[in-house]
């Protein structure tokens, strides 16, 4: 255990991939499963390498990227703009939050269809599908952590005078923060979710429609591939956003740092 | 009753004095789930220019709520708060706060929290810069300005919010059991630093507190309220001479003042 605890984190997960791409290897040499079943991993290394080299690859990772951050971007926008207004303004909350919540239980993708027909085919669709997917995690989670805001810290500023912009800025919007990078995790698998969605639908290009296209087809290594670009493009976002949480709420990752230092710590002396 | 009273029916007029917290008939009810809870009843408080008034009384009486009337915080239920002879409808400008709880943004580091009554009310930067660090180094924390409040301790914190309070250099100063996360010793180091302000500078003082012996180590006057709904019960000037100092608490007036007040919550 002593000597396992000194590599760097990034190995242990690596140790285990390593591992599944060997049972997947054995697996498919000992039993003989057709490809377009289970493909063998150095097929789907070949046609990784080669889609990247001849440049066939790269429109469809461009345009699920646009999709997915363009949708991504915009939603989250709106979301966190909408539930300031609502957080922030009694009339709105009173016109608008009951018909917002009543949407939210609308499963979005069912959406899809509609929006191909409004907005076409091409990539402009797959990202309104995208902002209404992204939408609903940012709404909800801006209002609750605006309204997390501890009362007392509040009556705090207030009793120096302070202003409803000052307790806006220095005080909800820092208290609400962790919550609002809450939805920003959950919506930035979600936008990859829609944008594919949208693709599967109806379109010609992107890695969702490569995938959808390959089924057809039975080409199973195509499939693989483009599940594991997503899957790549995926854990990328999500570590960016966490990257940005870590950096932007500091005063919150602190206490949660020296908190796991501790219990590391604790788990030590078992093993001892 | 009141002196705005005695004036309004013609009497003579003696020396205006002026008063820098008055409370009328003031009682509070808060609203819950379960109903109303009474926390003051008619309570009825003078607080002149330049008097340090100590308010002392069991847990739950109602200090807390009396200290947010007096920062406007709160709008009495029935009967009228006043600051400096006018309604006391909203926060005042000249008047410092130290809370119960620490109350410091997690978000901004010790010199800027401290900073903060100058961000909302419009003070100029740099003497206010200047006044952060003399504060910070009389509560003894300059070595921390740059630190967050999470990384301090309790009665650390606390004293950032006394510096906070008094960054301003406000005329009335409401303090909260602003002691009681201290130990002893920089509980005593602080009680003699605020009368020395005080001695200075002739503030008002609403000291709320749970320590009868740092009620008559530091106020004019001690004001006594019963269990809840809070009463005022008693109102007891304490003449010792100023400034007291460690020889004080020792002295024989001290003791016996300290005694009658326990008297109260036997
Ligand atoms: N926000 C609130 N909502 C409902 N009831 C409250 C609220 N704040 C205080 N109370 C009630 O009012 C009463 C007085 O509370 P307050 O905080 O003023 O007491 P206190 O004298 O400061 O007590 P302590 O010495 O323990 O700080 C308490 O019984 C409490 O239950
Ligand atoms: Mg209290």
């Amino acid at each position: 255990m002593k000597y396992l605890a000194a590599l760097p984190a990034f190995i242990y997960p690596l140790v285990s991939l390593s591992a599944i791409v060997g049972i997947w290897f054995a697996a498919v040499r000992l039993f003989v499963i057709p490809d377009y079943l289970l493909p063998p991993p150095w097929q789907v290394f070949d046609l990784l390498v080669n889609g990247f080299v001849d440049g066939a690859l790269w429109p469809h990772i461009g345009a699920t990227l646009v999709e997915t951050l363009g949708g991504y971007v915009v939603g989250s926008a709106l979301g966190i703009g909408l539930g300031v207004l609502l957080a922030e303004s009694k009339m709105f909350e009173r016109f608008l939050l009951p018909l917002l919540t009543g949407l939210q239980a609308v499963p979005k993708v069912a959406l899809g269809p509609i929006i191909l027909v409004w907005c076409g085919y091409g990539v402009a669709s797959k990202i309104v599908l995208v902002v209404l997917v992204c939408f609903f995690p940012l709404f909800i989670n801006t209002i609750n952590g605006l309204r997390r805001a501890d009362e007392d810290l509040l009556d705090a500023c207030r009793a120096f005078s302070a202003s409803r912009a000052f307790l806006f800025l220095h005080v909800k919007l820092p208290s609400a923060a962790s919550e609002i990078f809450g939805g920003l995790q959950i919506g930035i698998s979600l936008a990859l979710i829609g944008a594919v969605v949208g693709e599967f639908l109806s379109s010609q290009r992107g890695l969702g429609y490569l995938v959808s296209s390959a089924s057809v087809n039975m080409s199973g290594a195509t499939m693989v591939e483009g599940v594991l670009l997503l899957a790549v493009i995926g854990m990328c976002g999500a570590q960016m956003v966490r990257t940005l949480h870590r950096h932007v709420v500091f005063w919150e990752s602190r206490e949660t740092r020296t908190e796991s230092r501790r219990r590391r710590g604790k788990m030590m002396v078992w093993e001892g | 009753m009141t002196a705005a009273n005695g004036r309004a029916v013609g009497g003579p007029v003696l020396e205006p004095v002026p008063v820098a917290f008055t409370a009328e008939n003031v009682s509070v009810c808060y609203q819950t789930r379960k109903g109303a809870i009474e926390a003051l009843r008619d309570i009825n408080l003078d607080i002149m220019q330049g008097e340090f008034v100590a308010v002392l009384g069991p847990s739950g009486c109602g200090k807390s709520t009396l200290m947010k009337i007096a920062a406007g915080l709160i709008i009495p239920t029935s009967g009228r708060a006043t600051l400096a002879g006018k309604p006391l409808d909203r926060p005042g400008r000249d008047v410092g706060v130290a809370f119960q709880k620490p109350n410091l943004l997690p978000w901004k580091s010790v010199f800027d929290n401290v900073m903060l009554p100058a961000l909302t009310l419009g003070l100029p930067r740099a003497p206010a810069e200047r006044r952060a660090m003399e504060l910070l180094a009389l509560v003894g924390l300059s070595a921390f300005s740059a630190n967050y409040p999470a990384e301090l301790s309790g009665g650390m914190q606390q004293r950032v919010g006394i510096a906070r309070m008094l960054l301003h250099d406000p005329q009335l100063l409401l303090m909260d059991e602003p002691f009681a996360a201290l130990d002893a010793m920089t509980r005593e180091t602080l009680a003699l630093e605020l009368q020395r302000i005080w001695l200075g500078q002739r503030k008002s003082v609403l000291f709320i507190t749970h320590s009868i012996q740092e009620a008559v180590f530091l106020a004019d006057r001690v004001i006594v309220m019963s269990s809840r709904p809070g009463r005022v019960i008693d109102d007891v000037p304490i003449t010792l001479a100023r400034p007291r100092n460690t020889d004080t608490l020792s002295s024989a007036p001290f003791g016996d003042a300290c005694r009658y007040l326990r008297g109260h919550f036997q």
